[in-house]
């Protein structure tokens, strides 16, 4: 196939009135990312505005709790506005400059992207409003402070299932509709080419500064890298510096839910068929007649009944092993990375860290993991407490 | 020559939108004789998808009707099989790409010419990205219906124009369907650019034309319009089943009484 797709994934299914502005975005896009007045705008706003490059941090209370392999911390929740998202942010944003574009539209999940997004609108003076599911408003109030205090406008989206991927319906409209005066920040690797492609690239950062830092530290690289999975840009971001490193062993953990059994889940690549949702072609939670079935997760980040086609590509060529974890086991990790490293992860990235209990046990002390921390547990607060008044309650 | 083609001859026809099985199949029947005989010259279906990403509210609201009555894409190609013989007038089936693709393509086009249908409209699907599809349309003999913007390119208007076969569809302005609220200024050099790539190509005009004055305008620079909120907004007025087929009754008489 060409270039707009990762073998057969990818692709631009979507409706005639944008395929001007995509055409516009990957040519601007072509030209930029070869420009170097732009690179070094773009490296100096990740270095001085956001705090790159992150840390690796060896979570040595974690390493001695699993007494196994050294574990690491890739600390994305360092960045400024707390996750991964901002790489993509800072870089769209420019490209949107760019283009001369004067109003910003990006869906959010967990809110995590809305905020990335409405922090680069006010640095860069542009009109900004966010799509967010009403179920994720519920779920997320901190952030939609956090958005609003930014001058950004958030709509709540009260169809379907009122979370991201009805979010994500109702910014491709509003950009059908402003097409000429608006860009859209997509916050994963998701989307009509070139998003997938262009998200995975300001992304890949976290996975060269991890190779460098590894390096340096231990001298070789990793033997795992696990990231969570839901649209997939911080694990796409971690991962692809290291595809070609094949003793490299990649893991994506996408969300169980309420459990595999129960069809309440996110778990894409594991239960999902290929199939066509905002824009391109890859795995996808439908039913026999192709209707996309909800997602479900604890995490906001993680409900997405899609995932990025780049993912669907490297399941099917072996080289990611995919695999999930469920609510409860992600509360665990939560509250175990709160209390042994006083570090408090997102539930998004909680997954990933859960996994540690299957993988942990079985790797030797000469072995190394890396975890991606893509993003910071304060908006999980809110949650987490009525997680504990629940379990009170049970216990009274 | 096409079917839907035919329609075009000597008239301006009036194409209408329903979404098919809101809120069950049954209705969908009587609403297809029902516009047949008010005088719809070609009948659009909507095949019901979760994620309508190029509709409006009233659509996405019909195909969540539809859904939540129990329709699938296998059920309305049976329907339409089954009740093939009583449509006089051209069925074109309007669907998002994945129910296709779910449906397998080859055995959609199959069953589809089984079951009678004259045209197909994909509005999430390129012609950069459809090639199984339309070589599976053309051999079934299903016309496939493209669809041009005002933000297209005058080139890239040639390439959809040779790509499809019915007419072309023009959306009127940028934007989601239902949307009426917005006019395009420039309709009439935009029809002209439209006209003078498509050659033979009937052009047929959509999105936001809800009332007999829009589709008089509408109609002096097109060769057909199409309607399908507006329709569905007066059907879902009527509070029993009678009221609402006579609302798609008046509604469409309305309409036809300025194409002529």
């Amino acid at each position: 196939m060409t270039e707009k797709y990762f073998s057969e994934y990818g692709g631009r299914y979507v409706p005639e009135t944008l395929i001007p502005a995509l055409d516009e975005l990957s040519q601007t896009y072509q030209t930029i990312k070869e420009d170097n007045s732009f690179k070094e705008e773009y490296k100096a706003l990740l270095a001085d505005y956001s705090g790159r490059p992150t840390p690796l941090y060896y979570a040595e209370k974690l390493t001695e709790y699993y007494q196994g392999p050294e574990i690491y911390l890739k600390r994305e929740d360092l960045n400024h506005t707390g996750a991964h998202k901002i790489n993509n942010t800072l870089g769209q944003i420019l490209l949107a400059k760019k283009m001369g574009k004067e109003r910003i539209i990006a869906e959010t999940g967990a809110g995590q992207h809305g905020v990335a997004t409405a922090t680069v609108a006010a640095r860069f003076d542009l009109d900004c409003d966010i799509y967010m599911g009403a179920e994720d408003i519920k779920r997320q109030a901190l952030n939609v402070y956090k958005m609003e205090m930014l001058g950004a406008g958030v709509i709540p989206v009260k169809t379907g299932s009122k979370t991201l991927k009805d979010a994500t319906n109702q910014a491709i409209r509003d950009w059908v509709s402003n097409v000429e005066t608006t860009h859209y920040i997509i916050g994963s690797v998701v989307g009509p080419y070139p998003y997938p492609e262009m998200v995975r690239d300001f992304q890949k950062i976290i996975g060269e500064e991890t190779k460098k830092q590894i390096i340096n530290k231990k001298g070789k690289l990793p033997d795992y890298i696990l990231a969570c999975v839901g649209g997939g840009s911080n694990a796409i971001g971690i991962f692809h510096p290291f595809v070609d490193d094949q003793d490299v062993n990649l893991i994506g953990i996408e969300a169980a839910g309420e459990g595999i059994d129960t069809g309440r889940h996110a778990a894409t690549l594991s239960e999902g068929r290929v199939g066509v949702l905002h824009g391109s072609r890859s795995y996808l939670l439908q039913d026999q007649d192709g209707q996309v079935i909800p997602a479900h997760s604890i995490s906001a980040g993680l409900d997405y009944p899609g995932v990025g086609p780049e993912h669907s590509h490297l399941k099917a060529i072996n080289r990611v092993r995919y695999d999930n974890i469920d609510d409860q086991e992600a509360i665990q990790a939560f509250r175990l990375l709160s209390e042994r490293e006083g570090i408090i992860p997102a539930l998004e990235s909680s997954h990933a860290l859960a996994y540690l209990e299957e993988l942990a046990p079985k790797l030797s002390q000469d072995q190394t993991i890396v975890v991606n921390l893509s993003g910071r547990g304060d908006k999980d607060i809110n949650n987490f407490k009525k997680i504990r008044e629940a379990e009170a309650d049970e216990q009274n | 020559m096409s079917r839907i083609k035919e329609s075009f001859k000597n008239k301006k026809p009036l194409i209408t939108y329903i979404s098919g099985g809101d809120p069950d199949l049954d209705f969908t029947e009587k609403m297809i004789y029902q516009l047949q005989d008010s005088g719809v010259d070609i009948l659009e279906i909507g095949i019901p998808f979760s994620d309508p990403l190029a509709d409006g509210p009233t659509i996405q609201a019909a195909s969540q009707r539809a859904i939540r009555g129990g329709i699938t894409l296998e059920k309305l190609i049976k329907k339409l099989a089954e009740i093939r013989d009583e449509i006089e007038i051209p069925v074109i089936l309007m669907g998002y790409y994945n129910s296709i693709l779910n449906y397998g393509e080859e055995r959609f086009a199959c069953d589809a010419r089984a079951a009678g249908v004259s045209g197909i409209i994909i509005p999430d699907l390129p012609f950069d990205e459809d090639e199984t599809i339309s070589e599976q349309l053309k051999e079934a003999a299903i016309d496939q219906i493209r669809l041009v913007t005002p933000n297209t390119a005058t080139s890239r208007i040639k390439a959809i124009a040779d790509r499809s076969s019915g007419f072309l569809y023009s959306i009127a302005h940028l934007g989601i369907t239902g949307d009426s609220s917005r006019e395009n200024p420039a309709l009439k050099s935009y029809l002209t650019r439209v006209r003078e790539q498509a050659g033979e190509l009937p052009i047929g005009l959509g999105f936001g034309i809800d009332s007999p004055e829009k589709a008089k305008k509408a109609a002096r620079h097109a060769d057909g319009i199409i309607i399908g909120s507006a329709l569905i907004e007066k059907i879902q007025a009527g509070q029993t089943e009678e009221a609402r087929l006579n609302n798609a009754d008046s509604f469409v008489k309305s309409i036809k009484a300025v194409l002529v």
